[in-house]
Parts: C-alpha cells; structure tokens; sequence
C-alpha cells in the first residue's frame, strides 16, 4: 500500500515536473516570437514578479497565520536597493540630476547580484522590525506592519538621503536583463524567460521550505499556537524564520519590480499595492502556492488586459457610454467581492495544482460520469417505450 | 500657538473618525479598513449634492445618506461573514476599500473635485492673537457635544446598554435577547454619520476630494484609536487629539515637515509594543 503510495506521488511529481517543462517551453516561444513592448510580454512580465510576491505574502499570511501587510514596503526596499546598484554608469549623472554633488553610490552590480542584495536588505530590516512588531496578535500585526510600511515610504524620499535615493525622483534608466543579456546567445531569450527563471527558482525554493520542517512547524503555528508551543516548537524563532524569508521574497520580486518597470519611485509602494497582492493571495486561495501564481496570471491579466476593453468603450462587441475610464476597475473589484464573500476559499482553496489529478478527474468524467448519464438515458428511454 | 490650533483642529476631525474605528472594534473585533473610504465618500457626495441644492439641505442629507451607506456595507460585505474567521472579514472589508475607491475613481473620472466652500465655516477670524478659519474653532466644540451626546447614548438608552453588552460578550448578549444585528447595524450607522460630520469639517480646510484623499486621514484617525486604547470613546478622542497636535507640530518644522505620517505610525509602533491596549484600554485575557 506505502510503496503503491510512494509512486504515485512520484507519477505525479514527474506530470507536474513535465508541465512547468512545457510551460518553460511556452516562455521560450513566445520569447522568441513577441516584440518587447506587446501586451502579452508586458502582462506576462508582471505576472511573474507579482507570482513571487503573492507567494512569499502566503507563506507568512497562509501557511504561517500571521497576518502581515508590510509587503509594499519590503518590496520598496528591495526595488530600491537593486535600482542604486544597477544604474548603469553613463547615465548616474543623468538621473541624479537634481542633488546636489550627484549620486555617492559608484558600484555597480550584475543584475543577479542586484536583485539578491535588494532580497537581503528586505530580510534585515524584517529581521529589524520583527523583533518588536512580531510579538502583537493578528490584526495588531497587520497595522504596525502596514505602519511600517508607509514609514520607509517616507524616509526614502527623504531629501537628506538624495545623493542615495534620488529624494523624491525617481530612479530611472535602469539597467534590464534585455540590455544585459544583448550580444549574448541568449539574447533572442530575454523578455519573459529571465523572470519566470527567477521567479520560478524562488517559489521552489519557497515551496522547499513549506515541505520540511519548517514548513511543518509554521502550519503547526497557523493552526493553534498554544498546542504548537506546547509541542515544542519555539515560537518567536519560527515566527521570525518566516517572516523574515517571506520579506526576502518580497524585496526579491520589488526589485524584479524596478527592473520591469525600469525605474523606481516610492509612490506606487503604497498600502493598496499590499492589499492588490493580498486579493490575489485570497482570489488563488490562502495556503494554497499553486494558487497563489493562478492568482496572479488571472489578477494580472485581467486587469491590465482581458478587461481593457470596459475603459475604452467597447467590450465583447457590446459599446456602452457606461464604458468609460476606470470603469473596469470597478467591475473588477466587484468580481474580487464575489469572491470575498461567495468563495472564500478561493480558486484552489489550500490544494494545490496537481496534472495527476486534474488528469484522474477526466478519466472519472469518461469513465464513470458520462457512462453514468447515457445510462440514465438508456433507462429513460426504455421507460418511455 | 499657530501650529497649535490647526492641530487641535485636525484632532477633532480625525476623532470623529477614530470613534466609528473604535465602536466598530469594540463590538465586532474588527477593522473596518472601508472606513476611511466611507469618509472620502461623504466628502465626494457633498460635491455633487452642493452643486443641485442649497448647503442647508445638502448637508442633512448627506449625512443621512453617508449613514446609509454604513448600514448597507455592513449588510452586503460584513454580515454574510459573521460566523467565518475573523481573518476573511478583514478582507472583506480591504475588498469594500478597494472598490468604493475605484467606484469613486470611475464617477469623479479621476479628476480632484472642488469641494464646496462653506461660507460660515471657512471665513477667518482672530483668536488669541493668531488669524484662522473658523472650523478650527469650531471642530473641538462640536466634537466634545457630539462625544458627551454618544456616551449619554450608550450609558443611558436601551440601544447604548444593548452596545455595551455585545461589546463584553457577543454570544451571551445573543442567549439574553439581544437582537445582534439591530446593534451592529446601529454602531454603523453611528460611526458613518460621525465620519460624515467630520468629512465636513475636514474638506473645508482642503481645496478638493479625490478617491484616496479617505485612506491617510483614516490611517491617521486609526492610529489615534490604538494609541487611545481601541474600545474606548473617550480613548479614542484622546488619542485623536495627540495625533493631530503631534502632525501638526511637526509639520511646523521644515526640516523634519515630510515626516509627519511617518512619526504618527512610529507612535503607533511604539504605542503597540509598550502598551498594546493602549492609554485607556481594558486588558484582554486570552482563554485557551
């Protein structure tokens, strides 16, 4: 029965290994064949970072039950941080234009080495913060974290720290693996497949630490505190384990921020961003990573691309003077209110996307339902003669 | 003495607003993050109803209709939730931000609209040698009749007895006959025409309304809530008013000025990890 249990688990490891190989494929092509500026590399671009970020906020808020709203602010931290390091030379003048004695920063980093070290100062200040902050119970936590939030939105802009962070300008002319990646062979690849690279190794990685003991000892703490602590688990140390790795996360998927964006500036980090990636955590299900991505293709897609069509007058071949701008936001916060109240779980609940089953369930459709109801429509038949 | 009074001013608004926070709070356990939106709501009705009706029948209605607002939120997004984790209602209430924000977004069509100059509120006047509007002086005097008149309410009527009950022990209140929802839906309606009346007071002293103009001062007034002592009316006034006189001294200073939201949420840090309950807060005994 175990060993019965074992391959199967296998089987199902090898079909979803296949698929994210078949999707990884899909990125190539569409790599190859899209322009930099079409709609389809845009969306699939910020899909990728929000993918990272929605994950790392579910590990904290799904899987580890603390309710956090700080992401915005470790994601600034992050896209900060990259930006500094990976203006490139010629142009640092340019963009420190207005401060007085121009930038003090002459490093400058490979972008990989970038974006790590924006992870790493995110994880510091988490570290930080958490030592005060991670010690208030649920919605506590959720306002001094989104306090702390706004606070490094501040400072940043700060003008004493200008010759940093550029004041209240914005970094911009950054550096992108498009431009770093050209004359390379890997050229023709380098739209999509360097983010779904990156984001795909983080939430591996995430997903390592969910399936070892870790993982085990923050669902144990999700799922009642007083019985985890009393199993031994210590508390404060894996509360502060999880928190500082998810805002490790999040200043990893800011600074794939920056460099989508191509520049940073402190205004979009505000508190709606945290709440947009905590719809998305909700919409793909909490504790659910699988769903977390789902979320984010669908969040993404729908609102920078499916639904354009409601702000520009025309939508599904139906024009109305009620199309007009802003008014997709509206239908697509009243979709994200469906799903608040109707579907709470979300799309995957806390299962996750598995090809096996998804595979089992057709096989059941074939093979039972269908029989089943040309069955009752034999019988029905037969009664009626 | 000149930063002085726009500070006591902006904590009176600010405790109108605190106060739906901390009714809210105290009797279902949550934060109404819709609140500052509900807010910014008032602020964009009184554009559009100033621009069809005289200022003395646009501003009862207004508030009439910013408390209906309230109760119907608390119909459609907080009610369904009342036997889910207290988790999913937060959300729900994030999911209510989201889209009055954007509603507001898609009516005003992103533009700033003029709010309307209230001829009695917004004239200068001289007091202890500094010039200033009006509704600097009137938003404390206001706020302390409209506070003493809400505590006579909850210690002295059958609805406010009702309150204080549910806030002590929600399913108890429920086995003694307590109609939950009659309760609830008032403490809506209370806190949204608290926040109408402060809306008013408010936008007088700014040019215009845009959809996010609700989100700082409802930071700000849920800050001064927590520092008070969540729970609590006078706890909240309290707290609003050293939140605003704070914001506003540290405005004064030039050097220091853009850190004036950030000291507010530094307090509330600070606030949080010395003395979660805040100033005037009952202490919480966790039951396992």
């Amino acid at each position: 029965m175990k060993k019965n249990n074992t391959s199967k688990s296998r089987l199902s490891l090898y079909c979803n290994l296949g698929a994210l190989l078949l999707a990884f494929i899909l990125v190539l092509v569409i790599d190859a064949t899209h322009n930099p500026t079409d709609m389809l590399v845009k969306v699939l671009q910020k899909v990728c970072v929000y993918a990272v970020v929605a994950v790392s906020m579910n590990l904290l808020n799904g899987f580890t039950g603390l309710f956090s709203l700080g992401q915005a602010g470790f994601m600034l931290l992050g896209a900060y941080t990259c930006a500094i390091f990976i203006i490139p030379d010629e142009v640092r003048g340019q963009v420190y234009g207005y401060i007085e004695g121009g930038s003090i920063v002459h490093v400058r980093l490979p972008l990989i080495v970038a974006i790590l070290l924006g992870g790493l100062v995110a994880a510091l200040f988490a570290f930080l913060i958490g030592l005060p902050v991670l010690k208030l119970k649920s919605d506590y936590l959720a306002i001094a974290t989104l306090g702390f939030a706004e606070i490094v939105r501040t400072i940043v802009t700060w003008e004493k720290l200008g010759p940093v962070t550029n004041g209240s300008f914005p970094l911009s002319k950054l550096n992108t693996f498009r431009k770093a990646l050209e004359g390379t062979p890997f050229e023709k690849f380098s739209l999509v497949t360097p983010y779904f690279l990156i984001a795909g190794i983080c939430i591996a990685v995430i997903v390592l630490i969910i399936r070892s003991t870790y993982g085990r000892a923050f669902k144990a703490i999700r799922d009642d505190e007083i019985a985890a602590e009393a199993m031994g688990i210590n508390l404060a140390h894996h509360k502060r384990l999880s928190f500082v790795t998810s805002s490790f996360f999040a200043g990893i998927g800011g600074a794939l921020f920056a460099i989508f964006q191509a520049s940073v500036s402190a205004a979009p980090f505000t508190s709606a961003m945290t709440y947009e990636i905590l719809l998305i955590v909700v919409i793909g299900g909490i504790g659910s990573i699988t769903g977390s991505v789902l979320g984010s293709f669908l969040f993404i897609a729908s609102s920078e691309w499916w639904l354009r069509g409601l702000d520009s007058g025309k939508f599904l071949g139906i024009s109305s003077p009620v199309f007009r701008n802003g008014f997709r936001l509206v239908v697509f916060s009243v979709i994200i209110m469906i799903f608040v109240l109707f579907f709470r779980k979300g799309i995957m609940g806390t299962k996750e996307f598995d090809v096996v089953k998804i595979g089992g369930f057709f096989k059941k459709l074939f093979t039972e339902t269908v029989p089943g109801w040309l069955k009752k429509i034999k019988h029905k038949e037969a009664a009626d003669q | 003495m000149d930063y002085l009074l726009p500070g006591i001013s902006a904590g009176g608004q600010y405790a109108l607003i605190a106060i739906g926070y901390t009714l809210v709070y105290g009797i279902l356990r949550l934060i109404n993050f819709a609140h500052g939106d509900v807010f910014m709501v008032a602020g964009l009705m009184m554009v559009y109803a100033t621009t069809y009706m005289p200022l003395y029948v646009s501003i009862p209605l207004v508030l009439i209709l910013t408390a209906v607002l309230g109760f119907g939120i608390e119909r459609a997004a907080y009610k369904p939730l009342r036997s889910s984790p207290r988790m999913s209602v937060m959300i729900s209430a994030i999911g209510v931000s989201y889209l009055l924000q954007n509603l507001a977004l898609y009516i005003t069509g992103g533009l700033a609209k003029v709010y309307p100059t209230i001829k009695f509120l917004s004239e200068t006047i001289t007091i202890f040698g500094s010039t200033t509007r009006r509704v600097t002086v009137i938003t404390p005097i206001l706020v302390l009749v409209l506070v003493v008149a809400l505590v006579l309410v909850i210690r002295y009527t059958k609805i406010g007895m009702a309150m204080r009950a549910v806030s002590k022990d929600f399913t108890t209140s429920q086995l003694m006959g307590i109609r939950i929802n009659t309760v609830i839906s008032a403490t809506f309606v209370i806190g949204s025409f608290l926040a109408a009346v402060g809306s008013v007071l408010y936008f007088s002293n700014y040019p215009s309304v845009v959809p996010t103009s609700g989100a700082m001062p409802g930071l700000r007034a849920f800050v001064a809530a927590v520092v008070g002592g969540i729970g609590s009316i006078p706890g909240a006034v309290v707290g609003a008013f050293i939140v605003g006189i704070c914001e506003s001294l540290i405005k004064g200073i030039p050097e220091i000025s853009i850190f004036s939201d950030a000291f507010t949420f530094l307090l509330l840090i600070v606030i949080l990890c010395v003395k979660p309950t805040g100033i005037f807060g009952e202490k919480n005994i966790d039951k396992v």
